[in-house]
């Protein structure tokens, strides 16, 4: 065995479970397409989708269904299997990814004992790392595959960008590894009764969360995409049905490092002044909690420009590396003289 | 923050018109530390900016419901008239609007009145008369041209159609009762 498992349930269980985590992502990634498009409308002084059902809620409907009734074509210079299977490596790795967000912790249900996520593997972080990296074979691949100078543009800044910021990412998490001393998340979430890991890790939050924007590949960090000067990237030659599983898995991203945030940083479940909820609470405070992350990505979307390439490596390479380094460093340092 | 050993800025530069090339004068650098503390401002000032967006209200017309009115001598689909008092037609077919549009979009057979069949108030009328709306680019020529103000600019402007061949507007068309579909803005506003 690869990794220690947590906690395991019965088989069904587990394949309940793989289905209900699926199923939830699936409504989700509506929820904050329409979320999105609705508050970057008002952050710019307008509504927003407003026609398609009440108040512009049926929109991400309507998106999915002419997305997927629109005609499967290939450019000719496309590189046959990759060019169909690079989204499908996409959404794979998102809900792959997804998986590991723990709601809660291990409840009883009906008299058998659960656990609300999908799985707890004992080196946490690492799978999603792992997941991300796996990830960027998705981008690059559809780059490269579709056999456009546009598309093979925004697929090599996305591999550049996303190898820098990975960089950073983990180092920003071994600041709480070091602290937390497991890489359980459900661990990492326990670790967190005392005080949540915003507060003495605030660096590493910091440099967590701006290696998180450029990892999901969003503004101000969206140079893969990059629609006035690349037409749209690695997913120019795009459509329909491929098209959206790009969408998807980007806004699953969104969700992961939602999630992960939420997780890591700002106590998972537990609730802040000492509050003691029932179980069954657990999810939806996870859920607001990633509500509130997802706004704030919309927020800096709606607020920055697009960097610079230039000044993106720059941030990555001069700025947020060396402080993740130093806030593990600091950290490692503070826990062994204690 | 100042380090001796950093290059030497150039002094302001005038351009006195001998070179080609001057060296611009640039705001100081303002070192790491104080440039990531500046970056960190500027982008709080951003977010709060648009945070602020949210707390207002829209300001967004509802298009197809709400209207922009026009003003009243906005130019937009052309209207034929008849005299109030008698029902004859202004148009009396002499054709100095169809020769002063620049987008060559009107057509004017004229005939003449007969006692048994008098359309218009002059000696011949406009038998056919038809404007392309396809063509025509809204300049009003043909409202200045016209001596009896037979032709003017009405206030619509929402005419797209299916065909192209339904925008070739006939004088029936041009001298219905147009359905005003567009607000006007009251004199003085």
């Amino acid at each position: 065995m690869i990794a220690v498992v947590g906690y395991v349930e019965e088989w069904w269980i587990q394949v309940l479970k793989a289905i209900i985590i699926f199923a939830i992502a699936l409504q989700l990634v509506p929820i904050v397409l329409i979320a999105e498009r609705k508050l970057l409308g008002r952050f710019q002084g307008r509504y927003g989708p407003n026609r398609v059902g009440p108040y512009g809620a049926l929109q991400p409907l309507a998106d999915i269904l002419k997305l997927l009734t629109k005609e499967q074509f290939r450019p000719n210079t496309s590189a046959g299997l990759l060019f169909v299977l690079a989204p499908l490596i996409s959404i794979l790795t998102a809900v792959a990814a997804f998986a590991i967000i723990p709601f809660g912790n291990v409840q009883n249900i009906f008299g058998t004992p659960v656990g609300l996520y999908g799985i707890d593997v004992s080196i946490g972080p690492l799978y999603v790392f792992a997941f991300g990296a796996i990830a960027f074979y998705g981008i690059m691949l559809g780059g490269w595959a579709s056999g456009s100078k546009y598309s093979f543009l925004g697929a090599m800044r996305g591999a550049a960008q996303l190898i820098s910021y990975e960089v950073s990412q983990a180092l920003a998490l071994v600041g709480v590894i070091i602290t937390a001393g497991t890489l359980s998340l459900t661990g990492i979430v326990e670790a967190q009764s005392g005080m949540w890991f915003v507060v003495p890790q605030f660096f590493g939050f910091l440099v967590f969360l701006v290696a998180g924007f450029a990892e999901t590949n969003r503004a101000p960090f969206d140079l893969t995409e990059a629609d006035a000067e690349l037409v749209g990237g690695y997913n120019t030659e795009f459509g329909g049905g491929r098209f959206a599983s790009y969408y998807f898995a980007e806004y699953l991203n969104v969700l992961v490092i939602a999630g992960l945030v939420t997780t890591v940083f700002l106590g998972g479940w537990l609730m802040p002044f000492g509050i003691n909820q029932p179980g069954w609470v657990d999810p939806f405070v996870v859920l607001v909690k990633m509500a509130i992350v997802t706004f704030l990505f919309i927020w800096v979307r709606a607020t920055l420009p697009r960097l610079r390439y230039d000044q993106l490596m720059r941030l990555g390479w001069k700025g947020l590396l060396p402080l993740a380094t130093l806030n593990a460093l600091v950290t490692a340092i503070i826990v062994v003289i204690r | 923050m100042s380090d001796p050993d950093a290059p030497q800025r150039p002094p302001i530069a005038r351009w006195t018109g001998d070179e080609d090339a001057i060296a611009v004068q640039r705001s100081p650098d303002p070192g790491a530390a104080r440039g990531t503390w500046r970056s960190f401002v500027e982008t709080a000032r951003g977010l709060k900016t648009t945070m602020r967006r949210v707390a207002e209200k829209p300001s967004v017309i509802q298009y197809p419901e709400q209207k922009v009115p026009v003003y009243p001598r906005f130019r937009g689909r052309h209207k034929l008239h008849r005299f109030e008092d008698t029902g004859l037609e202004k148009c009396v077919g002499c054709s100095l609007c169809a020769a002063a549009c620049p987008a060559d979009c009107i057509r004017v057979v004229s005939a003449e009145n007969t006692p048994e069949n008098r359309v218009s108030a002059g000696e011949r009328y406009a038998a056919v008369y038809e404007i392309n709306l396809s063509r025509c680019i809204f300049c009003g020529y043909c409202e200045i041209a016209c001596p009896f103000d037979a032709i003017t600019m009405g206030h619509d402007f929402e005419l797209s159609d299916y065909a192209r061949s339904d925008l070739i507007f006939t004088k029936e068309m041009l001298l219905a009762e147009p359905i005003e579909r567009t607000p006007l803005r009251r004199e003085g506003e």
